[in-house]
């Protein structure tokens, strides 16, 4: 994906947020020294392309008293990983779900959630409605809680400086 | 623990998913909730300072960028373990590093510019810990919508 020195700038600009002001494309503008249509037009078009997934909020879970944070790995044969994962996505209590590579022998699991909650207990709760609701007994599965968070801040992707600062997205 | 009332509640529910993009952004939610823009700015940054919410703003697809993202794991033995994160999160393009429960214990998301860089650093940090890395990029994101109801 060709990117112009302009959105390569406008990437750098939000990736830290968005300026909290009613217009905060207008503030962008002026720092960039484009106008606020020329903001927006860049905008739309980086979430035409899918390089901007979306404008929102990334929820610090922990900070908010959600201590319990699982990940659900699943070994799905390959032939149902899509329908599983599409149906995991579904339920209110998985917040991110992807299918990754397993890693043999080590690493049976290609399928990864998460599910987080005030407590193990409830995550271990809601696990157990998801399996029976989705049908899920037979598939083998892990619950990998986390202990420490060594680390927390945003993926840092490419800009105008090579190798360093683009914040954003969620998870990897 | 959290200190939010209900229209913070209401507030983080509906910007996890997501604004338009648009010249007064905020309005819509604004008159959803019932409130002020001033005052809907003025609870997301109280939000943001008290680092319940990490930042407000795109969420960028790192792959359509050329970049490379990728879950990482790694067996480590117990009593190396806070030393080989450590020198872990010395690469600024490790993002969350987390201890879980797995002979696999610790886990790391690797986001680079390039592909080449990626393979890099991945090298890297298997010869400063001695330890395998496993590179798990994402092949598939089933997403429906990010909505931790809080």
């Amino acid at each position: 994906m060709e990117l112009s020195d302009t959105d390569r700038a406008l990437i750098a600009a939000v990736q830290e947020g968005l300026p909290l002001v009613p217009q905060p494309y207008a503030e962008v503008a002026a720092a960039l020294g484009t106008s606020e249509p020329d903001v927006l037009a860049r905008m739309a078009r980086l979430q035409e392309q899918g390089l901007i997934k979306r404008l929102g909020v990334v929820v610090r879970h922990r900070a908010l008293g959600y201590r319990a944070n699982a990940m659900v790995v699943w070994d799905v044969p390959d032939d149902a990983v899509e329908d599983t994962g599409k149906r995991l996505a579904a339920e209110p209590c998985v917040t991110l779900c992807y299918q990754r590579p397993r890693r043999l022998p080590d690493w049976p699991y290609n399928l990864f959630c998460m599910i987080h909650g005030l407590t193990r207990e409830s995550v271990l709760q809601r696990l157990q409605t998801l399996v029976e609701t989705q049908g899920l007994q037979g598939v083998r599965h892990e619950v990998l809680f986390s202990i420490r968070a060594f680390k927390q801040c945003g993926a840092r992707y490419a800009t105008t400086r090579k190798q360093e600062d683009y914040r954003g997205v969620a998870h990897g | 623990m959290s200190r939010m009332d209900d229209v913070d509640r209401a507030l983080v529910n509906a910007l996890q998913d997501g604004l338009p993009v648009a010249r007064r952004p905020f309005d819509a939610v604004a008159d959803r909730l019932g409130i002020g823009v001033d005052e809907l700015l003025a609870r997301l940054q109280r939000l943001l300072d008290r680092r319940m919410l990490s930042r407000f703003g795109p969420m960028y697809n790192a792959e359509r960028m050329g970049g490379c993202v990728s879950l990482c794991a790694m067996g480590v033995d117990a009593e190396r373990l806070d030393a080989v994160a450590e020198l872990v999160n010395a690469h600024p393009e490790v993002a969350h590093n987390y201890e879980r429960e797995h002979a696999l214990n610790l886990w790391f998301v690797l986001a680079t510019e390039t592909p080449e860089r990626h393979a890099q650093v991945l090298a890297e940090i298997e010869r400063e810990s001695g330890c395998r890395v496993h590179d798990m990029p994402r092949e598939q994101e089933y997403f429906i919508g990010l909505r931790l109801a809080v």
